[in-house]
């Protein structure tokens, strides 16, 4: 055994070198400018070369394929519907063999119930809503098994690049990321404790160690309209992707948080968080009494030295492509709203938290292993509610605004929908409609109510659905 | 390779069901991930109500029909095969390959397409469309927008239009005959392109 001692010697100091130089850079290269607020533009070099790479990936999967004689499966230009999009009513014009001359009497024919079902079952493949609760389908593939519906045409070549990029996520950019997310916490918590034994005031420290932990995601943000910053004494309205939502905003001003009080890890970072600033924490209980929850809210709003509480009102995540009705709870206060759009590329990774498939350990574990999360946030101007416009109005205002911006689908079904069901009144005017056709009311066709507007990739389309 | 290999993998029989309906490899597994997410309780079963949480077929004046036509044989769950098997009807018809008659009928041609817009009239399975079953149809379809009499009145008209024998009923082969023309296959065409 005793050879074994001058090998245990070596060993030790290459495992402590190695330890130093892995500690030291990360704390030059990351953690140091993080506390700064400087960047040396590390992620942008990134995050364009993963971009050269992923074009590369695609067009030898697409060469792959034409080999092959056999198509690519892309969601939207190649998927399993053939979109096309004409109403109602010019589909059953199409349908009938008879000419188009309509006559005051309703006319029928059998061919008439294939529109609905051609519609019916398309829904069933694929339906507005139920489709922003899971994630969405990328034209190019991203190197990520995860997202990728074309493994059949994956060359020698490619699948040795994933091998690669596999190597480097899980083994050198996963371990990086949790050091640093667990340093950014327990920097957090460390010095919140201190700053609740000094003399009350606001402290800054938050922002640096959300400057860490968006590190610790690589999250590379950019920041539009920054003069539309929420100021003190507002609230700020954001769309719902992912927990995460919280840090990127955080990252760039102070906010007040409202939410649940949780045990646990999450339990120790929200009483860390009140030492330092304000932020409202609700009871299990109290959250129900709608009551109390404006009230506190008011309260903390009223007196202008708070920070602007931060507020999802869709209430739930969704994926990213839409945005759903918001809750009219917040829009109710009466204080100026500082609407704020989220907009995540998921070419690196994507962002959306599944609640119903994944946990939230599993899902940070697949956001620190996905190549950057890449996100822009656009700042919206300060609105407040006019003359004669209830709630449920005011937020569809701010809901269509923050839509526009973020090019996002304006729905106006509910998120609660991931859980619940549909009312019957719509199916109501899917009837009228039809019979209008039918009878040929000629002036009611004209105002179609535009049930939905989508914004597809700059193309602005009008679907008509009543 | 990775997760969507797997996914082919843990479909029994994929081969048979992917040479049966035409459809593509990326295409079942879309379908199957499509299945997935309707089957909250991840039984590995769909059943009717798991149909009407999609609320666009919820809207639909037929939405009902259209989920029976996937529970036809008295059951009351599907499974993923039934389930791709009923939407494989909506793929393009092929239809210029001469068809070897000794090999049972595709599922995506015309006829197959026909019979299943049948089924939706012919609830009682009974291989004729009755006038109260039409009825029935157009009541889903306009309910309260138009009259019990027009109805009655839209009703006679296309039996008498379609009905050849004179048994105030539509069977199959006089569907067939109706002047639906090609427009039939055309717009079911819209779901599964290539």
């Amino acid at each position: 055994m005793g050879w074994l001692l001058p090998f245990d010697n070596l060993l030790c100091m290459a495992l402590g070198i190695s330890f130093t130089v892995w500690f030291t850079s990360l704390l030059v290269f990351i953690i140091v400018p993080a506390i700064l607020g400087v960047s040396f533009g590390i992620r942008k070099l990134y995050m364009n070369s993963l971009l050269k790479i992923f074009e590369w990936a695609t067009l030898r999967m697409e060469r792959g394929a034409k080999e092959k004689n056999q198509h690519l499966y892309k969601p939207y230009s190649n998927g399993i519907i053939a979109k096309e999009m004409s109403t109602l009513e010019q589909e059953i014009q199409e349908l009938r063999s008879s000419s188009t001359t309509l006559s005051s009497e309703p006319e029928f024919e059998m061919a008439d119930i294939m529109s609905f079902c051609r519609r019916g079952v398309e829904s069933i493949v694929d339906d507005e809503v139920t489709k922003r609760f899971s994630a969405e389908e990328l034209e190019s593939w991203n190197l990520l098994t995860r997202s990728n519906y074309n493994f059949r045409h994956i060359s020698l070549r490619l699948s040795v690049l994933w091998g690669l990029g596999l190597l480097i996520r899980y083994s050198f950019l996963l371990p990086l990321r949790i050091t640093l997310a667990a340093t950014g916490i327990g920097l957090l918590v460390v010095l919140t404790t201190i700053v609740g034994f000094l003399p009350s005031g606001r402290y800054k420290i938050h922002m640096m160690c959300y400057r860490i932990c968006v590190r610790a995601l690589t999250a590379i943000i950019t920041y539009h309209n920054s003069e539309n910053k929420p100021k003190n004494g507002g609230i700020c309205v954001a769309n719902h992707t992912t927990p995460i939502d919280v840090i990127i905003l955080a990252n760039d001003g102070c906010y007040s948080m409202v939410g649940q009080v949780h045990g646990g890890l999450i339990g120790v970072v929200q009483r860390a968080m009140v030492k330092s600033s304000p932020h409202i924490w609700f009871e299990r209980s109290e959250v129900k009494d709608r009551h109390l929850v404006a009230k506190m809210l008011s309260n903390h709003v009223a007196d202008k030295t708070n920070h602007p509480i931060l507020i999802f009102p869709e209430g739930t995540c969704i994926n990213n492509t839409s945005v759903m009705m918001f809750k009219k709870g917040s829009f109710e206060i009466g204080c100026t709203v500082y609407p704020v759009a989220i907009k995540y590329d998921p070419r690196f990774g994507d962002a959306f938290w599944n609640s119903g498939k994944f946990g939230m350990v599993s899902y940070l574990l697949r956001m620190m292993s996905s190549w950057a999360i890449v996100c822009s946030v656009w700042y919206l101007p300060p609105v407040n509610r006019e003359e004669g416009e209830d709630a449920v109005q005011f937020a569809n205002r701010v809901k269509a605004a923050i839509a526009r911006q973020g090019g996002l689908v304006d729905l106006l079904w509910d998120g609660g929908l991931k859980r619940g069901k549909v009312k019957d009144t719509f199916r109501e005017e899917q009837q009228k409609l039809y019979s209008k056709v039918l009878v040929g009311d000629q002036e009611d066709q004209a105002e179609d109510r535009p049930l939905e507007f989508s914004t597809l990739r700059g193309v602005v389309l009008v679907k008509t659905i009543s | 390779m990775g997760s969507t290999n797997s996914t082919l993998s843990k479909i029994p029989n994929v081969e048979e069901l992917m040479r049966e309906t035409g459809f593509s490899p990326a295409h079942i597994v879309r379908l199957y991930d499509r299945f997935e997410s309707l089957d909250k309780e991840k039984t590995g079963h769909l059943r009717p109500e798991d149909f009407g949480a999609i609320n666009r077929l919820a809207m639909n004046p037929i939405g009902d029909r259209i989920i029976g036509a996937f529970f036809s044989s008295g059951q009351d769950t599907v499974d993923f095969h039934s389930f791709v098997r009923i939407l494989a009807h909506f793929r393009p018809a092929e239809n210029n390959r001469p068809r070897d008659p000794s090999l049972p009928e595709p599922v995506n041609s015309r006829i197959s397409k026909l019979k299943f817009a049948f089924q939706l009239y012919d609830l009682d399975k009974d291989g004729k469309i009755s006038r109260a079953e039409l009825l029935q149809v157009l009541r889903s379809m306009m309910e309260m927008q138009v009259t019990e009499e027009q109805l009655e009145s839209i009703a006679d008209r296309t039996i008498q239009e379609a009905d050849l024998d004179r048994d105030d009923a539509i069977s199959f082969e006089e569907f067939r005959k109706v002047p639906l023309g090609d427009t039939l296959t055309l717009t079911q065409q819209r779901v599964a392109s290539k």
